[in-house]
């Protein structure tokens, strides 16, 4: 499994992390009982702080999602919940997949693709603090 | 002190002769983080640096070092014991070899790691029976990057380490320092490649003209900081977005851009009901918060 986290995305590097380990377990990539690196190895070959790891490890702890052994490793806990979301997830991407293939189509430039979602999810989370 | 910070100075002030480099620095470094010292050339870093670890003087103010006073001397010593530093012109003593150097160091220290000393030696090919005076500048960087490392100090403070290193260097020397902030190494560096420092730093400290310009988490930074460009059918209006969390305001014929710290959810609102014809919200860089850091300092001289 090869990660990479892009420093120049508005976006923790501890997120990025996040969703590419969660998107791996959701899709099948990763699957139960599977070990990850060790929080000193991922850190030298990514590059980036040990605290980002840490952070991103302890959330996916929380979630249920990792299983953090002290001294032997980090090992994936897919339960079956998991599983279930997996087809929502793949059914998802399908969607975004056309909408961006739609935008294209319509001559719009990856880059404005890009402005233009994140525009929108920040005005869709206020417009939902709102009401 | 806090047991969380292992670096804290209070109006620390260095004069050379009439002109402040460091000028009042209130600075505070966590413990067990990666913290990146920003600044240009003769912004006060390796000034600032030099009074943390007793070799100059500071003119006025005072600090701690990992709890311990750097006005007081036997105080700095005893700090020092846990610090290790990697100097900027990296001098070392041009006539041992590799090998005595090594050797010579070890002696001072308990805590000395012959498995990082021989891991490093032979990772960085360092050739042992050369002396340190033929040494490239790289290889000079190296040789006190395994000096400092070996001694496993709770504090590790480096004065633009990549400075003369190649790519294949730097990757390296970065790796090291990720290990080393893993086995639970502070890490405190000075630097101007930015790049580096978006990648591996937990927060950067930008200081401009001997003063701290931002301290600031580099995941808040992605997190929270955008550039909003706001298009206007006709004139954008004049000043409506001055608001807590605008860091800079730029109008450009028709367009309004916004640097934003925070409150980007209500700027955008405010930019809709100002009758904002077009909003793109992007990340910020961190290269862009610097140089608008330094621009607006010198915006201020005049």
């Amino acid at each position: 499994m090869i990660f990479k986290v892009n420093p120049a995305v508005g976006q923790p590097l501890y997120i990025q992390l996040i969703q590419q380990i969660r998107h791996a377990i959701e899709t099948g990539l990763l699957v139960d009982g599977e070990t990850l690196p060790a929080i000193r190895s991922l850190a030298a070959e990514l590059v980036v702080s040990p605290n980002t790891i840490v952070k991103a490890y302890s959330e996916l702890e929380h979630e249920g999602l990792l299983e953090l052994r002290h001294g032997s490793g980090v090992y994936v806990s897919a339960k079956r919940r998991v599983k279930s979301r997996a087809d929502l997830v793949r059914a998802a991407q399908l969607k975004v997949r056309k909408a961006i293939e739609n935008l294209r189509d319509e001559g719009f430039s990856d880059e404005e693709i890009h402005r233009m979602v994140e525009a929108e999810l920040f005005y869709a989370s206020r417009a939902g603090r709102n009401a | 002190m806090s047991e969380d910070v292992v670096i804290s100075t209070h109006d620390l002030t260095k004069f050379y002769g009439r002109t402040p480099v460091v000028d009042r620095l209130n600075l505070q470094v966590p413990a067990h983080q990666i913290t990146a010292f920003l600044g240009r050339n003769g912004a006060g870093k390796s000034t600032t640096i030099k009074m943390l670890l007793g070799i100059t003087y500071p003119t006025s103010g005072m600090g701690t070092v990992l709890g311990k006073q750097i006005l007081d001397a036997a105080q700095n010593r005893e700090a020092r014991c846990d610090v290790a530093y990697v100097a900027e012109d990296k001098q070392l003593y041009p006539y041992m070899t590799v090998e005595q150097l090594v050797r010579f160091a070890k002696s001072f220290y308990s805590t000395w790691r012959p498995d990082v000393e021989s891991r490093l030696l032979r990772q960085f090919e360092l050739p042992p029976t050369r002396k340190v005076r033929a040494l490239s500048k790289g290889m000079r960087g190296k040789l006190a990057l395994l000096l400092a490392l070996s001694r496993r100090p709770s504090l590790l403070i480096l004065d633009e380490p990549s400075e003369g290193l190649d790519p294949v260097g730097i990757e390296e020397l970065l790796q090291e320092l990720m290990t080393a902030s893993a086995d639970g190494v502070t890490i405190f560096f000075s630097s101007h490649q930015i790049a580096e420092v978006e990648r591996i730093a937990d927060r950067a400290c930008i200081i401009d003209r001997g003063k701290l310009r931002m301290n600031i988490s580099m995941e808040e930074m992605r997190q929270r900081c955008r550039r909003i460009t706001i298009a206007f059918q006709g004139d954008p209006p004049d000043r409506a977005f001055n608001f807590p969390g605008v860091r800079r305001v730029r109008t450009d014929g028709r367009q309004t851009v916004l640097l934003a710290e925070e409150n980007v959810d209500a700027l955008i609102e405010l930019a809709r009901r100002e009758g904002a014809a077009q909003v793109e919200v992007d990340p910020v860089s961190l290269r862009e918060l610097f140089l608008e850091t330094v621009k607006e300092g010198h915006d201020a001289l005049v």
